[in-house]
């Protein structure tokens, strides 16, 4: 019984792969293979979620590109990178050498990005970045562009609210240590802040936690005895809502202020009543439109998901479309070309602004400034570079 | 760093509540060792499991709480028994090596399952006023569930040595951890009293799942994977397969990562590090654990 299920079984195997073979020759030649590189498990899932849902939104709207008079479908080869520094390589030398993607889109995470840069570097393969902001990212990268401002700037934008608008004169960095996204910002901020306040020991302590911490309670006791003006704690939405709820339950009631990667639906759901008042630099506001297409973006995700986009998804939109836009320039399918087509961007009007690329492969774009309230992200002012 | 009494006291208060937790979950996976000499590395995703019924219970079904973790809490055990009878009753008779492999893909499984089934993006556990509230002595202040788990703890200490010590199963649940086969020899049924042990280590997991997820209200599939970890070193500490020793262990090994991040801020990075180094230290000095037995084994 049990010879006659497995060969049964190595049959049906054998039968999948021939028709699956078939259905490869059959549309072989006139399809693009976009990789998405996106944390869908583990403790940035969300983020990677919400640039997916950017980047499906874009491919039903234009889910083809014509190269040459010939018209290509694009094809999405999601993989996941769990999170993880070592899976991300994993999986984007998958999507190099297993899936032959002609480009790459993401990763939401700085540290993620950077840790499959080389890898598509090496295959000459260019990567969009889309809400990844630290500048290692793309430095001394000539496969790596991104569609999003970068922590020098939003650090800076971040220091200069807390010291004109909360007028701190002292401020704690909490900074998830093994984050290179969170260390990085942290550093531009304690920059920037200790300029502002013309005070080199503004800045009373620097205190670090690690990525998947749960229990924040001895490095916030001592932040209670600091007492600070404000605190800054870049990081995962995942700690950061954590962190914020156990300060307050410790009696802390400094204001806290982090970065983009807190714009996301979770860091409410979990931090709830806690983290009223915080306050985030963030990529783009639904009622700020800066493009004719940031409205079409906002109308048709609502059409599709039934709800309103996050800042993170917007970019996932604009990346897709980028990656279009330089193929039709290109007016070829080869990566290389491509490549050379996306460094040479000059006014891409995307749905979060126009994108000009510098010779790093990075943009100047203007920030928002977004608050907590009443568990929504409610927009406070826009900062230009 | 010379610390204000208020402080200090905190600090205190902070390495209890971890602690209590620690040693909570610590509990289940000692006694399941104990009894059948078996580490059972999915216990933190069982731990896992128990969390997300009890969310599913109080969110999709709209149980009132303490319904909610009554199901919850009887899902996981029955879940427990399940996993003993699919992964580890056929393999019974192999070497120890296999059935401790069979735990590992036991994990794996459970984990992955987790996010096919719950999905990858983590949700956020109701808030239950009770256990939800802001607890202030003087300086101090603590969150209500934080009063509760040492409690939880202590009762499920004491209900375990009981039935462990006192009752009929007890009996037989030692039996079979002396001997498997003359227990068999003796009329005991080892088979109910394995899929018992289970059912009350997958109980303990969910309880502490509960506890573990009021205090930090996040779930995601792969929660249980830290917190099964420090609670196997906080077991091995005290001697793995001694439930008191678990306790104090899961004290033990919460009070120092307090305290490592509260005096040595520089080494906060090296929290988890540190604790699988107190596991080395502990194995190469006492490797029966605090309050273990050092016992001979037949190889």
């Amino acid at each position: 019984m049990k010879r006659v299920l497995f060969v049964s079984i190595m049959l049906l195997a054998a039968a999948a792969t021939v028709f699956a073979a078939g259905g490869q020759e059959a549309t072989k030649g006139d399809i693009i293979k976009f990789g998405v590189f996106e944390p869908l498990t583990g403790a940035n899932a969300a983020g990677g979620a919400e640039e997916l849902d950017g980047i499906r939104l874009a491919q039903d709207l234009y889910p083809t590109v014509t190269v040459g008079g010939k018209e290509y479908k694009i094809e999405l080869v999601v993989a996941d990178n769990k999170s993880d520094k070592v899976e991300a390589a994993n999986a984007g030398q998958r999507l190099v050498d297993g899936d032959k993607v002609t480009l790459v889109l993401g990763s939401w995470g700085s540290s993620l990005s950077m840790a499959a840069g080389p890898i598509f570097e090496a295959a000459k393969i260019p990567a969009i970045g889309l809400s990844c902001t630290n500048p290692l990212v793309t430095l001394g990268n000539d496969f790596y562009f991104r569609v999003c401002f970068l922590d020098p700037f939003q650090g800076t934008v971040m220091a200069n609210y807390a010291v004109k608008d909360v007028k701190a004169k002292n401020a704690v960095i909490i900074r998830e240590v093994t984050n290179d996204y969170s260390v990085g910002l942290a550093k531009f901020f304690a920059d920037a802040f200790k300029s502002l306040t013309g005070n080199s020991g503004s800045i009373l302590a620097e205190l670090n936690y690690q990525t998947g911490d749960q229990d924040f309670s001895a490095q916030l006791t001592r932040v209670k005895s600091l007492n600070p003006d404000v605190i800054f704690a870049p990081g995962n939405y995942t700690e950061s809502a954590l962190i914020i709820k156990q300060a307050r339950e410790l009696g802390i009631t400094a204001p806290f202020l982090g970065g983009d990667t807190w714009e996301i639906a979770e860091f409410v759901n979990v931090g709830r009543q806690a983290v009223e008042g915080a306050v985030m630099s963030a990529f783009f506001d639904n009622d700020a439109p800066l493009t004719p297409l940031s409205k079409v973006f906002v109308a048709e995700y609502q059409k599709k998901y039934g709800k309103l986009p996050s800042g993170t998804a917007v970019l996932g939109f604009d990346g897709y479309l980028l990656a279009i836009d330089a193929i039709k320039r290109a007016n070829s399918t080869d990566p290389i070309k491509i490549r050379d087509a996306i460094a040479v961007t000059k006014g891409f009007a995307g749905a979060a602004g126009v994108v000009n690329l510098d010779q790093n492969g990075d943009p100047i774009k203007s920030a928002v400034i977004k608050e907590v309230k009443n568990g929504k992200f409610v927009y406070k002012t826009t900062v230009a570079p | 760093m010379p610390m204000e009494l208020s402080t200090f006291f905190q600090q205190l208060a902070n390495a209890m509540s971890l602690g209590s937790l620690y040693a909570l979950i610590a509990i289940g996976y000692t006694m399941v060792y104990g009894i059948l000499r078996l580490i059972n590395f999915a216990h933190g995703d069982v731990f896992m499991l128990g969390a997300y019924f009890a969310f599913y219970a109080i969110t999709l079904l709209a149980m009132p709480w303490w319904i909610a973790f009554a199901v919850a809490l009887g899902l996981t055990a029955v879940f427990g028994m399940g996993l003993e009878r699919m992964a580890y009753r056929p393999l019974r008779d192999s070497p120890k090596i296999s059935v401790m492999i069979s735990a590992i893909g036991a994990s794996f499984l459970i984990q992955n399952l987790g996010v096919v089934i719950f999905g990858g993006r983590p949700k956020s556990f109701p808030s239950i006023p009770l256990f939800d509230t802001v607890v202030r002595f003087g300086p101090v202040s603590v969150l209500s569930v934080s009063l509760f788990i040492p409690v939880v703890t202590l009762v499920s200490l004491i209900v375990l040595l009981y039935i462990v010590n006192q009752t009929k199963t007890g009996l037989a649940m030692r039996a079979v951890s002396t001997d498997l086969d003359a227990a068999r020899l003796m009329a005991i049924d080892v088979n109910r009293t394995v899929s018992i042990t289970f059912g009350i280590g997958s109980f303990l997991a969910a309880l502490g799942g509960i506890m573990w997820t009021m205090k930090y209200p996040q779930l995601n599939p792969l929660m249980g994977v830290m917190p099964g970890l420090k609670c196997f070193i906080a077991a091995v500490i005290g001697g793995i397969g001694n439930i008191q020793g678990a306790v104090l262990g899961g004290f033990i090994l919460g009070a120092l990562e307090i305290l490592i991040v509260a005096f040595l801020p520089e080494l906060t990075g090296y929290r988890d590090a540190f604790a699988f180094v107190l596991l080395i230290v502990v194995l190469l000095v006492k490797p029966a654990g605090l309050l273990g037995k050092a016992q001979a084994v037949k190889v």
